[in-house]
């Protein structure tokens, strides 16, 4: 097997772009599992997290079928890259110290790391009303508002705490919507994953606060692969928020996630994302590769809405998808993807409709800039089971310059006769007149720019949670920075 | 009554403009004085340069300025960046305002605010502030409310999008407007309106130039000095009177004296 080596060692971020203001390493001795993937690593990963039988077995029926894919990654996709050696990842870094029991105790370097992110983990701190879970590499570090939640009976915890506080569920649902034989990158991730979230709301519960996790790749060369994991109860409610950035490094990181929802009848997750991995510098170099398989499962009347804004990644292969199972279930995906300099996104969503009267709507907004080149792929799939299904989808690109490209790929599979279909799709330039127009009431071209990308994202931005609607018109901000004016 | 040349210095003092949209040569030679106090019409027959010459003032980069000097409060006007000049009170009112899809009303307008105020060394306004002063201006120029609650002149109607251009102006209180045919497209009463508006910006300090196609407006704001644009020179200037000719006489009147070199 020849492979160019994609993920490597070294490279300080004081090498890269100063811009990307999310680019500092933390400096705390990791634990790291040599590098490359094989069952060893596996049992490894299994073993540190002492895991029970049953998901180690799990674990090694996804690296074995992983194994039969023979390192064939999926190509239709509209994105390049050079191959990737995967033996040449960690699979598992994790800070040094042992999991802490309270915030207290958790590393003050990585408490001052998350407070330069600008998260707070302080239970009074600003964001008063989110609760968040910190993953870091690829350990949970701390959940806040734990009490508070325990009261109504909400868990919100590690994924890996969730193993062995909570079996029966996690059993029960791990798998149940991305079967671990899904694709070329949740198989592996389901060999591998080393933590992420799980939350559980009960029947009828509505989560009183904001649900965060917040992901950050701090070791070079490592993989992150976290996972997922939420399950609303009959006539629930959960709003659900996830945050990523990664340090600036001049090779690429593998980001491979998978999150998986069960929305049981009547109950309703909201799942926003805010996405600021690392995009690599100006020339091209370093940044995330983001290969990720997030799907919901709704049941009877219930909704799942996934909300996104994406500024981040080299590379982003995203599709979060809704399996409308119950009849009356609703789909929604609200999308921002902005893609700048060598940047590229290969990203939509699938809704599939089987239950009857199911409705979808989709609403995918692409900037691109600099040269940077976006393409929404999209699928509605209406199964004969489907009566009176109704899907709504409206696809706008903005170009910023010339250089940049959109691309729009909508593939709609309809096998009942009653679905209704409405595709809107538009692609627009901000036109210099609009910026002149700008200009001529005192602002920058800069200012002008952004202030013109922020009201084309505007009805996105709306379905964001407010204080996350303000930070995503911040990250739009300085994800542009350089590529206007 | 306005400051006279005797003892003041002009707010702008164009001499000998020229300028070209690509190899088309537009304006060919403009020499205007405006002071502060003053109210000046241009008007003049289609093509003849009137948007061009506000534009170009503006520093839209359509143009190219290919001779000419243009002070404004005693700087260099034509070398500066659309947005200083913005930030150093010149408003233009455009004939065409653009629509901003999603763009609030609320956030343009504070932007623009702050950028002058911050251009002058005060502090940005706080949102209260500007709340309440966006408030009283809406009730001043008497726009609905619904309109500024949606999107920068999305889906606006012609007069709707005028009206606004009036409210920004009242918001921005330029040291000098102008004002490129605001009239045109409005109802009779949204023209009073929008004429109360300007004569609200009237001041000893401020100075105006309103490019018209009627009489009618001049009704409602009485100019200081007329000028008749014509094939990108100003072929005529007088007082208020020159308006009413022109109403009554046409172009061609005009056209047949600087046919034959008066
Ligand atoms: N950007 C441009 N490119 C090419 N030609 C232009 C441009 N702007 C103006 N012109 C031409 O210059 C001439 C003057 O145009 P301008 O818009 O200044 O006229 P105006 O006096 O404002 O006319 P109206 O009364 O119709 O508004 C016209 O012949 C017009 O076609
Ligand atoms: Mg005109």
């Amino acid at each position: 097997m020849t492979t160019s080596r994609v993920i490597s060692r070294n490279a300080t971020s004081s090498e890269l772009d100063a811009d990307y203001k999310w680019g500092f390493t933390i400096d705390i001795e990791s634990d790291l599992a040599p590098k490359g993937l094989n069952e060893d690593i596996v049992r490894l990963i299994s073993a540190k997290k002492e895991e029970p039988e049953w998901l180690l077995e799990w674990r090694l029926n996804a690296f074995r079928h992983w194994l039969k894919l023979k390192f064939q990654a999926p190509k239709w996709a509209n994105v390049e890259y050079p191959p990737i050696d995967y033996q040449d990842i960690y699979y598992y870094a994790a800070p040094k110290s042992d999991a802490p029991k309270s915030l207290d105790e958790v590393n003050p370097e990585i408490l001052e790391a998350f407070e330069k992110l600008g998260i707070p983990l302080q239970e009074r701190e600003r964001l008063a009303g989110v609760a968040v879970d910190a993953v870091l590499d690829s350990v949970s570090v701390a959940t806040t508002y734990k009490a508070t939640l325990e009261k109504q009976g909400v868990i919100f915890c590690p994924i890996s705490e969730a193993v062995r506080t909570h079996p029966e569920l996690v059993q029960k649902y791990l798998g149940s919507v991305v079967p671990y034989s899904d694709n070329f990158y949740a198989t592996l991730n389901s060999a591998v994953f080393s933590d992420g979230s799980f939350v559980y709301i009960p029947k009828g519960v509505r989560c009183p606060i904001e649900l965060m996790t917040y992901f950050r790749i701090n070791q070079a060369d490592s993989g992150q692969f976290e996972r997922t994991l939420i399950i609303a109860e009959e006539g629930s409610y959960v709003s659900y928020l996830e945050g990523c950035t990664a340090p600036a490094r001049k090779t690429h990181q593998l980001h491979a996630a998978v999150v998986e929802l069960v929305a049981l009848d009547n109950s309703e997750i909201k799942y926003s994302t805010l996405q600021n991995w690392f995009p690599g510098d100006k020339d091209g170099k370093g940044g995330v590769y983001n290969f990720v398989t997030k799907r919901g499962i709704a049941h009877k009347n219930a909704k799942i809405s996934w909300t996104q804004v994406e500024t981040g990644s080299a590379i982003t292969w995203k599709y979060p998808s809704v399996i409308l199972d119950g009849d009356n279930s609703v789909g929604e995906f609200y999308s921002v993807a902005l893609v700048n300099n060598h940047q590229q996104a290969d990203t939509g969503t699938k809704m599939i409709h089987k239950g009857k009267n199911t409705r979808s709507t989709i609403v995918a907004k692409g900037i691109s800039a600099g040269q940077g080149n976006a393409t929404y792929r999209g699928l509605v799939k209406v199964l004969p089971s489907a009566n009176g299904a109704k899907n709504f989808t409206q696809c706008d690109s903005l170009l910023v310059g010339d250089k940049c490209g959109a691309h729009t790929v909508p593939y709609i599979e309809v096998k009942n006769p009653t679905a209704q279909m409405e595709h809107e799709a538009s692609t627009s330039k901000v036109s210099d007149d609009q910026l002149f127009y700008c200009q001529q009431r005192g602002m920058s071209v800069e200012d002008a720019h952004f202030m013109i990308i922020n009201g084309f994202c505007r009805g996105i931005f709306q379905e964001l949670p407010f204080e996350f609607a303000m930070e995503a018109s911040q990250l739009l901000k300085v994800s542009l920075e350089g590529a206007v004016g | 009554m306005p400051a006279s040349e005797k003892n003041a210095t002009p707010m702008l003092s164009i001499k000998g403009l020229t300028a070209s949209a690509g190899d088309l040569e537009i304006l060919k030679g403009i020499d205007l004085d405006v002071f502060a106090g003053e109210v000046h019409a241009i008007m003049g027959p289609n093509g003849s340069g009137k948007s061009t010459l506000a534009n170009v003032l503006a520093g839209r980069p359509d143009y190219t300025v290919t001779g000419g000097e243009v002070l404004f409060q005693g700087v260099s006007l034509l070398e500066l960046e659309p947005e200083i000049r913005a930030r150093m009170g010149l408003f233009l009112a455009f004939q065409y305002p653009l629509e901003l899809p999603g763009v609030r009303a609320w956030q343009f307008l504070k932007a623009g605010v702050d950028a002058r105020r911050i251009h002058n060394g005060e502090e940005e306004m706080s949102a209260r502030e500007f709340d309440q002063m966006l408030k009283a201006k809406i009730v001043e120029v008497q726009i609905d409310p619904d309109l500024i609650k949606r999107a920068v002149n999305e889906g606006f109607s012609g007069g709707e999008k005028k009206r606004n251009e009036v409210l920004q102006m009242a918001v921005l209180q330029p040291k000098l407007a102008l004002l490129d045919e605001t009239d045109s497209g409005l109802d009779i009463d949204a023209l009073r309106i929008v004429s109360e508006g300007v004569n609200n910006l009237r001041s000893p300090e401020n100075a105006i130039i309103l490019v018209t196609h009627y009489q009618r407006i001049l009704d409602y704001i009485t100019p200081n000095h007329v000028h008749v644009l014509f094939d990108g020179r100003i072929v005529r200037s007088g007082g208020p009177e020159l308006a009413q000719e022109l109403e009554e006489k046409g172009y061609d009147w005009i056209k047949d004296t600087v046919d034959a070199g008066v």
